[in-house]
């Protein structure tokens, strides 16, 4: 917790504009365990996004990363703390913030495009008015020949592309992403953080990036959340000074690597490299 | 640094089974040939055994006798009351009425019962204790209810498909991914969005298993409903040619219901296939 306090003056110093888009105070999750007892999930976790922003969420798995993304998209009640939206407090789901899920969700028996449009379906918003704006998002992800095929005829990675678009067809001020491509291999992972930096660059969407990956972490963003597991609290808050555009490359620079051996003991709390 | 180019052998991947479509018709399908000839088998045999080895008539009548019957019963105008047209007609009916009625319940109830997880449980019992009884010993109670007309027959259908639509519906709502219902809580769904674009077509595939079954099992209640008593329907006929000892004619109206009970699967099949075309393939897809 040092690290955190010592870091966040210089971190608020640095942002452009004063009022931040997502504003978490002291926010604590705890849930009750099968024997009756409790188990504490996040513990007093404390930051600040500010608009245009790319932030990472760096830990071990159960560390309460998915936790955090679910009270910041107004799925979980915290236990104490607040969330702020654009200086409003949050008290359910949004529609300035989308979430992607780790699985694309994509529904089966919808088109690529009613796939898309599901949200503005659900928010009861006139379809078409927004078809046009979902075929142009689905032409920046690649994916436009494919708007009237269905889900399984597309890859894990394009699958997970639509999944982006979906989110972002209801142009919402904050994305949430929850290790959106936790679940592709290795290649297809690399070729999806670069096409999501690009979007990213495009939309200058609000992002809060939740991954394992300290790599991942740190090449897509401008800040990193490292956080300890059991109960989870922040740890550090690094911001990562490097060009962009970026290109696969920087990983293997010697700044890159300075961060990595910054950002991986402070995950290691209880040991382990993996 | 494109990402495309990646992407799109795997696409092709979906298209690899158009290389075995090279080969002919029965090398593709090779139940094709097998079937047929199980069948052709099957016949063989019961031909033997009726006509060279003399099996008495009265215990498996020879296949031409039952065709013989059932061409003469086919044969009749559908208003002839001797006619199995007359007949099947009467037991369709009974059993389509009882499975619209029993299903439609079924699907209704299972989804309330699922939606009010306080409702499901307190009646979680009472539907336990009444699927394990079976339902055809309510049969003889149906002629006292209803006496010997379609409604009892209807009855009995319409509770002997209930129990596997409602089972179903129930194990369908209760395997949707839990994804889909974020998404949909994420999104600010309603309730009745949440329901009907996501819980429903996501049990649709369960649905469809419990109406499989349920078309299979209407006949059977329509039948047994006929067995103790009926002025028409095949039960009846059943009855009645058993107790004359006329078994080909028996034997030609078994046949019947089999390709009835046949049919009638196969039709659901159809309509599944046409709403649940998705749920195949995506089940091997949208798991990575």
């Amino acid at each position: 917790m040092k690290h955190a306090s010592a870091t966040a003056p210089s971190i608020r110093g640095g942002a452009q504009g004063a009022v931040a888009l997502i504003r978490a105070r002291g926010l604590s999750k705890t849930y009750p365990t099968a024997d009756s007892g409790e188990v504490t999930a996040l513990r007093s976790v404390e930051f600040e996004i500010f608009h245009g922003e790319f932030v990472s969420v760096v830990g071990q798995s159960g560390c309460g990363k998915s936790t955090l993304l679910k009270l910041l998209a107004g799925l979980l009640p915290a236990t104490s703390g607040t969330v702020e939206l654009d200086g409003r407090p949050l008290s359910g789901p949004s529609p300035e913030a989308a979430v992607v899920f780790q699985s694309p969700v994509l529904l089966p028996w919808r088109s690529v495009l009613d796939n898309v449009l599901l949200p503005i379906e659900f928010r009861r918003l006139a379809r078409s008015r927004y078809r046009q704006s979902a075929l142009e998002l689905l032409d920046m992800a690649g994916l436009r020949e494919f708007a009237r095929r269905y889900p399984f005829e597309l890859s894990g990675g394009m699958q997970q592309r639509v999944a982006l678009v979906r989110a972002l067809v209801q142009d919402p001020r904050l994305l949430l992403m929850d290790e959106p491509f936790g679940a592709l291999d290795a290649m297809t992972r690399e070729l999806m953080n670069i096409e999501l930096m690009r979007i990213w660059s495009r939309s200058r969407k609000t992002v809060l990036f939740i991954t394992h990956s300290i790599a991942e972490a740190i090449f897509l963003s401008d800040r990193v959340i490292a956080m300890t597991p059991r109960p989870g609290r922040i740890a550090d808050i690094v911001t990562i000074d490097l060009p962009r555009p970026r290109e696969l490359a920087i990983i293997n620079t010697d700044r890159f690597g300075r961060y990595v051996a910054h950002l991986r003991p402070l995950l290691e709390a209880q040991g382990g490299a993996f | 640094m494109t990402t495309q180019p990646a992407e799109i052998p795997h696409v092709a991947v979906a298209d690899a089974p158009s290389q075995i479509a090279r080969g002919s018709i029965i090398r593709r399908y090779p139940q094709l040939t097998i079937s047929p000839a199980v069948l052709i088998g099957l016949l063989a045999a019961w031909w033997l055994a009726s006509n060279v080895l003399a099996a008495p008539a009265y215990i498996l009548p020879p296949p031409q006798d039952v065709l013989q019957a059932a061409v003469q019963g086919l044969a009749r105008a559908p208003w002839d009351r001797a006619s199995y047209w007359y007949h099947a007609g009467i037991t369709v009916w009974e059993a389509l009425a009882g499975f619209a009625i029993g299903s439609g319940f079924g699907a209704l109830l299972g989804l309330l019962l699922s939606h009010w997880p306080l409702l499901g449980r307190s009646s979680y019992p009472y539907i336990v204790g009444f699927q394990s009884l079976p339902k055809v010993a309510l049969a003889p109670l149906m002629v006292v209810w209803f006496g010997f007309g379609l409604e009892g027959k209807v009855f009995i259908t319409a509770i002997i498909t209930f129990f596997p639509v409602l089972v179903n519906t129930m194990a369908g709502y209760h395997s949707v991914e839990p994804e889909r219902i974020e998404l949909a809580r994420s999104c600010n769904a309603s309730e009745w969005h949440l329901l009907t674009k996501i819980m429903i077509p996501s049990l649709l595939p369960f649905l469809f298993a419990g109406l499989g079954v349920a078309a299979v099992l209407s006949i059977l209640g329509a039948v047994v409903g006929e067995f103790v008593g009926a002025r028409a329907g095949l039960g009846m006929l059943l009855m009645q040619y058993n107790q004359s000892m006329e078994i080909a004619p028996l034997f030609a109206v078994i046949v019947l219901l089999g390709l009835i009970g046949f049919m009638m699967n196969h039709a659901v099949g159809l309509v599944e296939r046409r709403y649940c075309f998705w749920a195949q393939r995506a089940s091997s897809s949208t798991r990575p």
